[in-house]
């Protein structure tokens, strides 16, 4: 905001959202989607393959997997390096068992410092989505924003030439924006988000091209008045769900819930959402997974177990993140 | 040094007071009380407190709060309906601009709406006593304008209070508060003038205690639940309690989370001897029949804080 607003001033008391990002919208009175041939229910599953630099500076803050004690914090860098020696390889059966590509949400650092990782997803059919640079360059309004756009062209030159794929999605280390954050992905030529964790389903993302100088004034604005001079609507960007409660770090890592818990919350999960869909109606089922959380010997079974029960109901449809969008920008006229 | 309390409520031990009978012999007054909010992207910072976790923009917890508005409160209304229970909305009155169709929906249901301030992200601290009559006033106008309802209850927004906070709203006209958390039973609130009652909510029920705070899985959830009322229940023969269940569609209305609390509820629903009532019907008959006795009964132990 340009100007201080006073604690009984209300600029944005209006129908609909507090910003212009995107528009108001209640899932349960949107027209329904329909997915290929007569599916219901669409399963992402997005596998996070991480790099946390051993003297990572945790700014503006420190993401859930970030080093703790004094450099070298060896137990905690080995640990999420697990994950992309070992763990990822259990994922990668207990996908294939069922025939599941998933979109792997790469920091370029892990395509930089172990192709071979990348070269396993890719041959395997998955998608490759950015997920930045590494765990300790997170996106934030402290960054300038040429630098930021910098930081976006970087990571997507890498992913691009490690995976021979066009990078299509996006996901932001730790979840975490700028105000322009979307602006810069849409004008990098990116078709998805997974940032927002506010739907079940896709929605589109409003953003803007031009000067980003003053931010904040083009992110929200009162309602009803126009785009600042000089700036233009920009190209379409769509929010994916993608969730942080249905996460394996959050469940097993922040929550200490035990396996069995995670599995049954996946179960839970799909029993809803399965019910709640039809072959008029589709819905996704995202889940969000880390090698280093799930990966582990003793973890592996529950999602082993919670897929067996998923894989087996006929109305699913296993997909990446690309294909699920192309589904729905086919059956969701803008 | 000094102690600083307002002193709301006089010590009422439970051995040393009237037994409650609710209407139609029920052991519980049962209440849901789903929080339905608005939290502001980018509201203006009160001294006291921070509204987001994380540097702005936060759009990791605005939007993990959208969710309830978008997605959550149909799977949550849903399940009340199915197991007849009645909402008191603990509303963020902003709400009844920002997203009218819950408003709508909430109202055709036949639910109380009572008032949890203007926007989740405005806090009561540091208010003048005129800005906080105008926020209070605001509430009246704004439920009633929209719903039709006169407001009666209050949960301070975000649970955020000046030391004038109850006398306010009495002197206004409402009539019951959810903000103490010291009784399984309703009790009257010392106030400069009018009546008020504290009706018992709860943060153990509460489904944000649960879930962010004490990191709870979704069926353990349903075991607190169930457990709570049990015992609510079986004492209530002896004097008649109170159990409120507060939600918040953010939360209880994800997916993995919905069918737990459903079974809960509908646990509870199939119990003969509850009154299923909502916080405005509670306060009221606590008024009426058991108010006087009980302010009484405090006031001869003579042990205020």
């Amino acid at each position: 905001m340009s100007q201080a607003v006073g604690p009984l001033e209300y600029p944005f008391r209006a129908y609909g959202m507090d910003h212009d990002r995107w528009d108001w919208s209640m899932l349960a009175r949107r027209p329904g989607v329909v997915w290929p041939d007569g599916r219901r229910l669409a399963v992402w599953i997005t596998v996070a393959l991480e790099w946390f630099p051993l003297n990572m500076k945790g700014q503006p803050f420190k993401p859930m997997g970030a080093m703790q004690t004094s450099y070298p914090d060896l137990r905690h860098y080995t640990l999420r390096d697990y994950g992309n020696r070992v763990g990822i390889y259990r994922i990668f059966e207990a996908l294939a068992r069922h025939g599941i590509r998933a979109s792997a949400a790469c920091n370029a650092a892990v395509a930089r410092r172990y192709p071979s990782l990348i070269r396993d997803c890719t041959e395997r059919g998955w998608e490759i989505i950015a997920n930045g640079l590494d765990m300790d360059h997170l996106h934030h309004a402290g960054l300038v924003v040429d630098d930021e756009r910098a930081l976006i062209a970087q990571t997507l030159e890498i992913l691009t030439a490690a995976s021979g794929q066009r990078i299509r999605g996006w996901l932001s280390p730790a979840k975490s924006q700028s105000h322009a954050t979307p602006d810069l992905l849409a004008e990098a030529g990116l078709d998805y988000l997974c940032d927002w964790v506010n739907d079940d389903m896709p929605y589109r993302v409003r953003t803007v091209t031009g000067p980003l100088g003053s931010t904040p004034d083009h992110y929200q604005r009162p309602p009803g008045q126009g785009a600042p001079e000089g700036v233009t609507a920009g190209r379409g960007l769509v929010n994916m769900p993608h969730p942080v409660d249905l996460d394996d770090a959050t469940i097993l890592v922040q929550n200490h819930h035990t396996e069995n818990d995670f599995r049954d919350a996946l179960i839970d999960q799909f029993e809803v959402l399965y019910r709640e869909s039809s072959p008029d109606n589709g819905r996704i089922l995202a889940l969000s997974l880390h090698p280093w959380v799930i990966g582990q010997p003793y973890r592996i079974a529950a999602l082993e177990e919670a897929l067996a029960h998923v894989m087996r109901h006929r109305g699913v449809w296993a997909a990446t993140g690309g294909e699920i969008l192309d589904a729905w920008q086919a059956a969701s006229p803008a | 040094m000094s102690v600083r309390d307002p002193g709301f409520y006089d010590h009422l031990p439970w051995s040393r007071r009237p037994a409650i009978r609710w209407p139609n012999g029920a052991r519980v007054a049962f209440w849901v009380a789903p929080n339905i909010e608005f939290y502001e992207l980018n509201p203006p910072r009160n001294p006291s407190r921070a509204a987001w976790g994380r540097p702005a923009p936060d759009v990791l917890n605005y939007t993990y709060r959208d969710y309830g508005n978008r997605a959550g409160f149909w799977r949550m209304f849903q399940a009340m309906e199915r197991c007849g229970i009645r909402g008191s909305v603990s509303l963020n009155v902003a709400m009844c601009e920002h997203h009218p169709e819950i408003i709508e929906a909430c109202a055709q249901a036949g639910w109380e709406f009572y008032s949890h301030g203007t926007y989740n992200t405005r806090y009561l601290f540091g208010l003048s006593e005129d800005e906080e009559r105008a926020v209070i006033q605001d509430s009246i106008d704004t439920i009633r304008n929209h719903t039709g309802q006169k407001l009666d209850g209050w949960l301070a927004p975000a649970l955020t209070y000046t030391e004038r906070t109850m006398d306010l709203v009495a002197e206004m006209g409402l009539s019951y508060v959810c903000d103490l958390f010291h009784d399984d039973q309703p009790g009257p609130v010392k106030v400069r003038q009018g009546r008020l009652v504290s009706v018992p909510y709860s943060l153990e029920m509460n489904d944000v205690i649960v879930y962010n705070v004490n990191l709870v899985s979704p069926r353990r959830y349903g075991d607190i639940i169930k457990r709570q009322f049990d015992r609510l229940y079986q004492e209530g023969e002896q004097s008649g309690t109170v159990m409120c269940i507060p939600l918040h569609p953010y939360l209880v209305g994800q997916p993995y989370r919905i069918a737990a609390f459903e079974e809960a509820l509908a646990y509870i629903a199939g119990h003969e001897g509850v009154w299923f009532a909502t916080g405005r019907e509670i306060a009221q008959y606590f008024n009426d029949h058991y108010y006087d006795a009980f302010a009484a009964a405090g006031e001869a132990i003579g042990e205020a804080p």
